[in-house]
């Protein structure tokens, strides 16, 4: 359960509660609180300069919150769920405590859907109960099943050619790896990080 | 003979945090982290004193060890105290050390006090300050650790340092060029440079400073025409008017700051000169004299650089009567927001009834100025100690 939010929605925070992932409602949008700042003229009014990550858009917006004035916690839920199978357009998870599976729309996976391999441990953001965000692990650790052999003797690394993933997913990998080899990727850039030993 | 601790030890080099710097020596002898060493420079270092705790911690713990940006934000801090006493030493201004434990502490509604032993810590020496100008003297400063309650962020500290100086029978022109020559001597001393960088803008800070009115402020920047007897009603219309939210506010002085903090703010965050904002609406005269002829002003000024609130002044009210009726309003105000109601400190009362000299006087975050000097975001940078590590 994240922050605790969900425990009682009757009770609203108040600016001394602001701090960075706290979860409030705002136009009926949930936000994460990514950034705060006290600000307060010598003799004037307290306020919380803070800045609200939108959870569904992304969209980031800024607000002065006077002191005394009051937020909504959002009714949002972070939990780590296993994926399982996709399912047409679809993509199963799994609660690995209380086994509940989830589907979850294509939409909402988003492009990284094609790095999801069996298995692997996912955080599922829900509002009101619903999922409406996922995020991968930083790193992920994959086989290439398919890549064009690289030339020989360039090692650098600066030469990128394509490579298969056994997820599916194609991403650009130096001149010298080869198929059958374990990669590991960063999945915020899609990008190869390196070569590892199984 | 230098004396220093290891902090740490690998295979080729020992670093040794010496007189606030870190040294690296090869690492031969028997010291380890944690150890006071003896350094000469030519033998290996000389263990005086073994280390006894747990393991040392490793270079990523929170511990007594200091980083480099620590250290320097010291001696960047004890220059400037230095500068400032050499400064009014000069200008043969008397230091004063005034109480910190009063019975009586300030009243404005948006500072809270902290108690203590059934009388409060300051949040200005200024009450006894003012007593001492009745009693004579001309030109005092003081420099006290201050107090105000439930303020932490990156520019407040509960506790701070304070400067504040006075001058008797004089106006605010005298404290604005004190203002101006004490800041830049300060900052030249510590950065050695005329501009400095406060976020993302090159500040200015040679004398004379761009003077500007608050009104001339808010019209520029808020495009909104203060008149300064406004009612709240009447200022949340003209916020609403120039496309600013005010949320709930429904306070004369609330509604300013959001005014102020939307649109004025900014603005000086982005300006390449150090500002005095000059001459403010009544609601906000506080220990203000008003100005003559337009009692809706009230001759104050702030001092700003780079957007940061580095001081705040006034000419200050001699007008017992005047002094007593604003104590009064406060206390009322305190009384309806359900705020602590302080007692009024009746022995300053007393001395502005015997008669005050006119006088002008300036309140100076010093640890904000140290920061601007050294060119760091965040007090702690250049504190002893930040709140959260007391």
């Amino acid at each position: 359960m994240a922050d605790g939010a969900c425990l009682g929605l009757s009770v609203m925070y108040e600016t001394s509660d602001i701090r960075k992932g706290l979860k409030v409602l705002m136009d009926g949008n949930p936000f994460t609180i990514i950034e705060f700042q006290f600000v307060k003229p010598g003799k004037g009014t307290a306020f919380t300069r803070t800045k609200f990550k939108n959870l569904l858009t992304g969209g980031v917006v800024d607000k002065n919150i006077r002191s005394g004035e009051k937020l909504e916690p959002a009714n949002v839920e972070e939990r780590t769920m296993q994926y399982l199978y996709k399912e047409g357009e679809d993509f199963v998870f799994m609660d690995g405590t209380s086994y509940e599976q989830v589907t979850i729309a294509v939409e909402t996976v988003g492009k990284q859907f094609d790095l999801l391999s069996d298995n692997l441990e996912c955080t599922v953001l829900f509002f009101n109960e619903r999922p409406v965000d996922i995020s991968l692990p930083n790193f992920i650790y994959s086989h290439v099943t398919s890549t064009e052999p690289g030339a020989r003797g360039d090692s650098t690394g600066n030469v990128l050619k394509p490579a298969i993933l056994e997820s599916g997913a194609e991403i650009g990998v130096p001149l010298f790896i080869n198929e059958g080899d374990y990669l590991k990727i960063d999945t915020r850039t899609r990008s190869y990080v390196e070569r590892q030993k199984e | 003979m230098r004396a220093g601790r290891v902090l740490a030890r690998d295979a080729g080099r020992l670093r040794i945090r010496c007189e606030g710097r870190d040294e690296f020596v090869p690492a031969t002898g028997d010291a380890s982290p944690g150890d006071w060493v003896t350094l000469d420079g030519q033998s290996a270092p000389v263990v005086v004193h073994r280390y006894q705790g747990e393991p040392f911690p490793g270079p990523e713990s929170e511990t007594a060890r200091l980083s480099l940006a620590r250290v320097e934000g010291l001696y960047a801090r004890a220059a400037i105290l230095g500068e400032i006493r050499q400064f009014f030493s000069e200008e043969e201004f008397l230091e004063i050390e005034a109480p910190t434990l009063v019975r009586a502490p300030g009243l404005e509604v948006n500072i809270k006090a902290v108690e203590a032993q059934g009388g409060y810590l300051i949040t200005s020496p200024e009450y006894s300050m003012k007593r001492l100008l009745v009693g004579g003297l001309r030109r005092i400063y003081s420099m006290p650790r201050c107090f105000r309650s439930e303020e932490e962020g990156a520019h407040h500290s509960i506790e701070f340092t304070m400067l504040e100086w006075y001058r008797a029978f004089d106006d605010l022109s005298g404290i604005m060029r004190d203002t101006e020559n004490l800041v830049y001597r300060a900052i030249r001393r510590v950065a050695g440079e005329d501009r400095i960088a406060v976020g993302e803008t090159m500040v200015d800070v040679r004398p004379p400073w761009l003077r500007m009115s608050v009104r001339e402020a808010f019209e520029t920047w808020a495009k909104v025409s203060l008149s300064g007897d406004e009612s709240a009603e009447a200022l949340a219309e003209k916020a609403a008017s120039a496309g600013i939210e005010i949320g709930r506010a429904t306070e004369w002085d609330d509604i300013f700051y959001v005014i102020f903090l939307e649109r004025v703010q900014p603005a000086l965050e982005a300006l390449d000169r150090a500002v005095l904002l000059t001459d403010w609406p009544a609601p906000l005269a506080a220990l203000a004299r008003s100005k003559p002829g337009a009692p809706e002003w009230a001759l104050r000024f702030e001092a700003y650089v780079g957007g940061v609130e580095l001081a705040n002044a006034f000419d200050e009210l001699t007008d017992a009567t005047e002094q007593r009726r604003r104590f009064e309003m406060e206390r009322e105000e305190r009384r309806r927001r359900g705020l602590a109601v302080y007692p009024i400190d009746e022995k300053f009362m007393a001395a502005l009834e015997e008669g005050m000299p006119p006088c002008a006087g300036i309140a100076l975050g010093v640890d904000r100025l140290v920061m601007l000097a050294m060119q760091a975001s965040r007090l702690r940078d250049v504190s002893a100690f930040a709140g959260d590590e007391i």
